[in-house]
């Protein structure tokens, strides 16, 4: 009771007013205005996706829609020159696939085996000092990738084949340094997968005497294995979308051809080619890089929608 | 029964360092592998160096006997300027002294200018670093073989003057200057145009966003731009920068009138659009990394949810958001591919003027000199490379600077 007398004796004066003070929520303008423009702000990237949609689709649009291209000219014929009136898309499909089929035949063996260096066996004051080396690699622009590609893999695989079999320009020397280029990302993403896997998995696995090799494959690899998954998706879809390595490396023109030691041109190769010459807004030749373009952007979507999605599965798993 | 599936004493030995012998061989294929990833990054720098220096063999087209009787390296700056005053067209010399009044110019331009313009040097042929220096002696004959006329010298492509010349048609006299002016004005675009928005909506998706479908759909979108390959942002911005807005982008609103729409203004906007992504998802780490607790302090003496943001959250973020703003730059810097599409220039000798104006860019110039035939542009294209190089990893080094500052706060 004393207390309770003390206390309303020295209740501060501010108390009776705060009685009178309106606590209700009150709408501020100024508040309500820099949330819309901070909405704007985020909402622009869906207004790029659609833009690039709907720019890509137009010119696309008109590209099939013009009476000299059909379905059985674009997939049944094979050769690709839209300004004369070839319009047979395999050359730069096949060459695409080729090159990004050797870049992940070089990188996925080795980001993998670099990965499952550094996260299962390398101490961590190794682990460190790699990881920025790792990194550097990762951040040298591709057209360096593309001098490198044409003045030096090129003549090594030269002289290891010969000069008659190796063209100047040829797939093979653009896919193994394409590969050099997706390595560090491969290896990147697959050591965070490696790293997430618990700890007790891999103590189970020593507790019932196996080497940690096995651990590693048996154990750690197949647990990591959605996320190893998703870094083979996104190095696919950044080798399919790669240009100025094979702009610079793989020759330019297209050219149906399954031998990786010839030249033939990528469908990124042949935008950055056309696009760099005169070009007239309308052409068959301008529609056509667009019609490309959005195939590329296609494919690139729906590989990085699905290494999205194993990702976010796999997180679920983890945490 | 256990016996059977667990090997016992000898046998288990057996088996057992079979097992180790398989371990410690997949040990020494994991770390060949990350051997051979180094050897890769140790040959790509090797290969460039190589090229950007070297012996170089080169011939006079006319002899400098045919315009001076003294050696030409013993004149002096007035000698050289009348030299040039008699023996070039008055056309050629008022374009000269336009560009930069010959009067205020060095001596060692004056030099160049004479060499490059008078006596027409014509290179016959450049050898690597390695070669240069394992066989020189094999150099040394071959061109007096081949060239007797020539002269052999040892050439660093890469000098102080290489960074201030303009672009030349001749690799001998070519430099970079107007494709680093160009790459800067570009990023600087690029920057001012994706920085506040990326920061913007990284704000509004840390900050005021709720978990509805728009949301979500709006973060999905960013993770994906982020994959989209950069030629088919290139490809967009020729169809909306060059050519829907081209008189916008070419600056004929505001009177200019001697340019489209392939400017640095157009250039620099495809960029942002390419960078925005990176930007906004390095922003949003950075915000995530700010204490709830600052927040929570801030509502608690009645601060709204802007006031927040603006003096608690951002300025303990901003560090990790400059942090991204510098990847982002260097992600702009190197990119080449778009800029092709949007139409940088490969041959610009005068510097950029402002926006409006055309441009080439430092990559656009190691793509062009590379896919030269002649020797001598590899060789300017490895130098160009170097400053390429030297620029990245100067801008990497500060983002690794000022992340580790960062993190040592909390």
């Amino acid at each position: 009771m004393d207390s309770g007398q003390r206390s309303t004796v020295h209740r501060p004066l501010s108390y009776a007013n705060m009685n009178q003070l309106d606590l209700s929520k009150k709408t501020r303008i100024g508040e309500s205005l820099i949330q819309t423009l901070l909405f704007l702000a985020g909402f622009l990237s869906i207004f790029i996706t659609l833009a690039i949609v709907y720019e890509l689709g137009k010119e696309a649009w008109l590209f099939f829609g013009s009476p000299d291209v059909t379905f059985a000219k674009f997939f049944g014929t094979t050769t690709w020159q839209p300004g004369i009136g070839h319009f047979g898309i395999w050359p730069l499909v096949t060459s695409t696939l080729i090159t990004s089929l050797i870049a992940m035949i070089v990188s996925l063996p080795l980001g993998l085996a670099v990965a499952l260096f550094l996260s299962e066996y390398a101490p961590p004051k190794a682990r460190a000092a790699l990881k920025p080396i790792l990194e550097i690699l990762a951040g040298i622009p591709t057209v360096v990738y593309g001098y490198f590609a044409l003045l030096f893999m090129t003549p090594l695989l030269q002289n290891i084949f010969g000069k008659q079999t190796v063209e100047v320009y040829n797939m093979a020397s653009a896919g193994i340094v394409m590969g050099i280029m997706i390595l560090p990302l491969i290896s990147s993403m697959s050591e965070d997968a490696l790293s997430a896997v618990p700890r007790a998995l891999r103590e189970g696995a020593y507790a019932m005497g196996a080497t940690k090799f096995e651990t590693s494959i048996q154990v750690v690899l197949p647990a990591a294995l959605s996320g190893i998954g998703a870094a083979f998706i996104i190095g696919i879809s950044r080798a399919v979308g790669e240009t100025m390595i094979v702009a610079i490396a793989a020759g330019s023109g297209p050219n149906f051809t399954f031998n990786p030691f010839k030249a033939a041109e990528t469908m990124t190769g042949n935008i950055a080619r056309i696009s760099g010459g005169d070009l007239s807004y309308g052409s068959m030749d301008y529609t056509s890089l667009f019609a490309i373009a959005l195939m590329l952007f296609l494919v690139t979507l729906v590989l990085n929608l699905i290494s999205q999605a194993v990702i976010n599965k796999f997180r679920q798993r983890y945490e | 029964m256990n016996q059977n599936h667990y090997p016992q004493n000898d046998s288990f030995r057996r088996t057992l360092s079979g097992r180790y012998r398989l371990a410690n061989l997949w040990q020494g294929l994991f770390f060949t592998a990350l051997v051979i990833a180094i050897l890769s990054l140790v040959a790509l720098l090797y290969n460039v160096v190589d090229g950007a220096f070297g012996y170089v063999a080169y011939e006079y087209k006319h002899a400098p006997s045919e315009f001076s009787a003294k050696p030409l390296d013993q004149l002096s700056k007035s000698e050289l300027l009348e030299l040039l005053k008699t023996n070039l067209s008055s056309g050629a010399f008022k374009k000269l002294d336009n560009e930069k009044p010959m009067e205020k110019r060095f001596k060692s331009d004056l030099y160049s200018l004479v060499l490059e313009r008078l006596i027409q040097i014509d290179t016959k042929q450049t050898w690597s670093l390695t070669d240069s220096i394992l066989h020189a002696k094999d150099i040394k004959a071959e061109v007096s073989q081949k060239y007797p006329k020539a002269k052999l010298e040892f050439r660093s492509w890469l000098t102080p003057v290489f960074l201030t010349t303009p672009m030349s048609s001749k690799a001998e006299f070519a430099g970079v200057r107007t494709a680093i002016l160009g790459s800067l004005w570009m990023v600087g675009i690029a920057i001012l145009f994706a920085l506040p928005i990326g920061t913007g909506a990284a704000i509004y998706l840390q900050e005021y966003a709720d978990k509805n479908f728009i949301n979500r759909v709006i973060q999905t979108n960013i993770n994906n731009l982020a994959g989209v390959p950069s030629i088919v942002y290139g490809m967009l911005g020729l169809a909306i920068f060059v050519r829907t807005f081209e008189g916008f982008t070419s600056g004929s609103m505001f009177g200019v009138t001697d340019s489209n729409g392939r400017t640095i203004l157009s250039a620099g906007l495809t960029m942002g659009i390419l960078v925005l992504p990176l930007i906004i998802i390095n922003a949003q780490e950075a915000i995530k990394a700010v204490p709830d607790s600052l927040r929570q302090a801030a509502f608690g003496v009645g601060a709204t949810r802007w006031q927040t943001v603006w003096h608690h959250v951002l300025p303990n973020a901003l560090p990790g958001i400059l942090t991204g703003s510098i990847l982002a730059v260097s992600r702009a810097i190197g990119e080449t591919a778009p800029l092709i599409v949007v139409g940088a220039s490969t041959f610009i000798s005068v510097d950029p003027s402002g926006p409006f104006s055309k441009f080439t860019a430092l990559p656009i110039q190691i793509y062009q000199w590379t896919t030269r035939a002649q020797s001598e542009f590899h060789s300017i294209a490895a130098a160009a490379i170097i400053v390429l190089l030297i620029l990245l990893l100067t801008l990497n080094a500060t983002a690794v600077l000022l992340r580790n500052r960062v993190q040592r706060k909390y």
